[in-house]
């Protein structure tokens, strides 16, 4: 019992990025058990993902042609019955907002410890090696897994997308949902509240961070964003506040941008909001803490309280 | 209705710290109720007032320390509170998921709640993933990352909105009872009262131990152990402008401008 057996992420009938990171990780993670590498695509049009999912590394593609979308409760039985014919010895997941609805049911229901957000495996003398972060990124990790088996979510990020075009053959399988034990039903998707900003159109977002303290001192950073004639842009807290709307929110859960200069202001860069804002062109970062996960993605920086800096650099564009 | 809410204390981390082995030195830790955990008490406290609610009990696995922070939990509204903590509890490293699980699911049968609401994750070890475990544990429906909440106690059940990524919302409706992880944003948390702080010091606060609950020591011994801690490596190559407030805004504003940004 040595094989990977990772579950592909989609959703409105797309695969997700992570989906084909995660073949890198479970390929990778095959390697070292020595084992074979599978992958199970559940609900939507599985036959046209199957396709997209057979690249290079990948031994088997599984198919569940069972429902449109998502539901945790046909993935956590289907995974389960999966794990019962396949025997694998990982179960990888996204660690997406997906993933963790049926991730940790998986894990419960099979009896397997769960290990999440791992941005980094290896396998060690038989022993599944973990590497995470804790206190918000301040610190890494290394967890071993004492177990034959586990159920793991891996980061978006961590790993490269699987390239190259597979050859295996595409298996579909064949699932007994017990529909009574089915209690949620998703009734729809929307889109988080509009307004009339664009943070994606933006060629210079000027985007503020829980350092800015108190609603009232947002006027500072509106008249920056007016000298420097750019667009106001948050991470999360500000607008979990109801500070600023969240068509303005930056982030994994908010929009990803890509402007030419993005200033962080007050921003600690949190992981979910760097996935937001990393493909941008110059990042500048004003913080006073040095060693604010910020300063590892920002080109240039400011270490110094931004109520002084931030007057002072709204001054020079007036 | 009776609501169960999981309120973990969490350690928050200065800046500038130091660390012991597989963990950071004392000296720069402290302690605070998990964000997370403080929108779902909101809910709570909401569902309550709301007349939907008629008890709301908090449950915290964490020591006699942890006790300031639940009571924040009960000055914001909560009814009373249950700590489970001993000897056992007090040897592990890393708490798992299992073994948060297999405690939480004791705790749950002896109270019989409608709804159990959890945060998201913890500031401290992130997992991300108790809620989930314990509602497939009691056999009831779940829902993660919640961040709109509707009950319907005559129809037994609720209406939720999920937030997934890129600022997508997914409308799940899901039978009750259930587990649901909460996201911050949901609400915005009160902060306590005055009154609220001097009712909490009278709300009953309950010290269970595994023993208690019916819960055997071995439980907690996960499968998980924390071999290593250390700071991540950065690779940054920032350039860091140096000198007073106005210097520094002085060369920033250069290189702006030579970056094409212009009033």
């Amino acid at each position: 019992m040595s094989d990977v057996l990772a579950i592909a992420d989609h959703r409105r009938g797309e695969l997700r990025d992570v989906s084909y990171e995660l073949l890198s990780a479970g390929r990778d993670l095959a390697d070292e058990t020595g084992g074979d590498l599978h992958v199970a695509v559940i609900s939507g049009p599985v036959d046209e993902y199957a396709q997209k999912l057979d690249r290079e590394g990948v031994d088997a593609v599984h198919t569940v042609d069972y429902g449109e979308e998502f539901n945790h409760d046909v993935y956590t039985q289907t995974i389960s019955q999966l794990y019962d014919a396949l025997a694998p010895q990982y179960v990888l997941a996204p660690n997406s907002v997906n993933g963790l609805d049926y991730a940790p049911a998986v894990a419960n229901r099979l009896d397997l410890p769960l290990v999440t957000d791992v941005v980094d495996l290896a396998v060690d003398s038989d022993t599944l090696v973990a590497t995470r972060e804790m206190y918000g990124g301040k610190v890494e990790t290394t967890t071993e897994v004492a177990a034959d088996a586990a159920v793991v979510t891996i980061r978006s990020g961590e790993w490269p997308a699987a390239e190259g075009t597979g050859d295996t053959t595409v298996e579909s399988f064949d699932v007994e949902i017990d529909e009574d034990a089915v209690g949620s039903t998703v009734t729809g998707f929307e889109e988080v509240a509009g307004g009339d900003v664009d943070i994606t159109d933006a060629d210079v977002l000027v985007s503020v961070g829980r350092g800015i303290d108190e609603e009232e001192n947002l006027e500072l950073i509106f008249d920056l964003a007016e000298a420097m004639d750019a667009t106001v842009s948050s991470s999360r807290p500000i607008v979990d506040n109801g500070w600023l709307p969240p068509n303005r929110q930056v982030g994994q859960s908010g929009k990803v941008v890509t402007p030419d200069v993005y200033v962080a202001i007050g921003i600690s860069g949190a992981v979910q909001h760097v996935a937001g804002m990393k493909g941008s062109e110059t990042i500048v970062a004003i913080n006073t803490d040095p060693n604010a996960p910020i300063m590892d993605i920002a080109d240039y920086a400011i270490h110094d309280d931004l109520f002084d800096v931030v007057p002072a650099l709204t001054e020079e564009f007036q | 209705m009776k609501i169960l809410v999981t309120v973990k204390e969490v350690a928050t981390v200065e800046d500038e710290f130091e660390i012991d082995g597989t963990a950071i030195d004392e000296r720069f830790l402290g302690a605070d109720l998990n964000e997370w955990d403080d929108y779902a008490i909101e809910a709570a406290v909401r569902l309550q007032e709301d007349g939907i609610a008629d008890e709301v009990v908090t449950v915290t696995i964490g020591p006699e320390d942890a006790e300031q922070t639940i009571r924040q939990a009960l000055a914001k509204g909560a009814d009373r509170a249950i700590r489970v903590w001993d000897d056992a509890l007090a040897d592990v490293d890393l708490l798992d998921v299992g073994a948060k699980t297999e405690i939480l699911q004791a705790v749950v049968e002896e109270e019989d709640p409608d709804l159990v609401l959890t945060g998201v994750q913890s500031g401290d070890d992130s997992f991300g993933a108790t809620g989930v475990s314990l509602a497939d544990a009691i056999d009831t429906q779940w829902a993660a990352v919640v961040n709109n909440l509707e009950v319907d106690p005559d129809a037994g059940t609720a209406s939720v909105r999920r937030e997934l990524e890129g600022g997508v919302e997914e409308l799940t409706d899901l039978d009750l009872p259930a587990v649901l992880t909460i996201q911050t944003g949901i609400n915005e948390p009160r902060y306590a009262s005055l009154r609220g702080i001097r009712q909490a010091q009278r709300k009953p606060l309950d010290h269970q131990s595994l023993a208690d609950l019916g819960v055997d020591d071995g439980a907690v011994d996960g499968d998980l152990e924390l071999t290593e801690m250390y700071e991540p490596e950065t690779e940054t190559d920032v350039t860091v402008f140096e000198g007073s407030a106005e210097e520094t805004a002085g060369d920033l504003a250069d290189l702006l401008r030579e970056k094409g940004v212009e009033a």
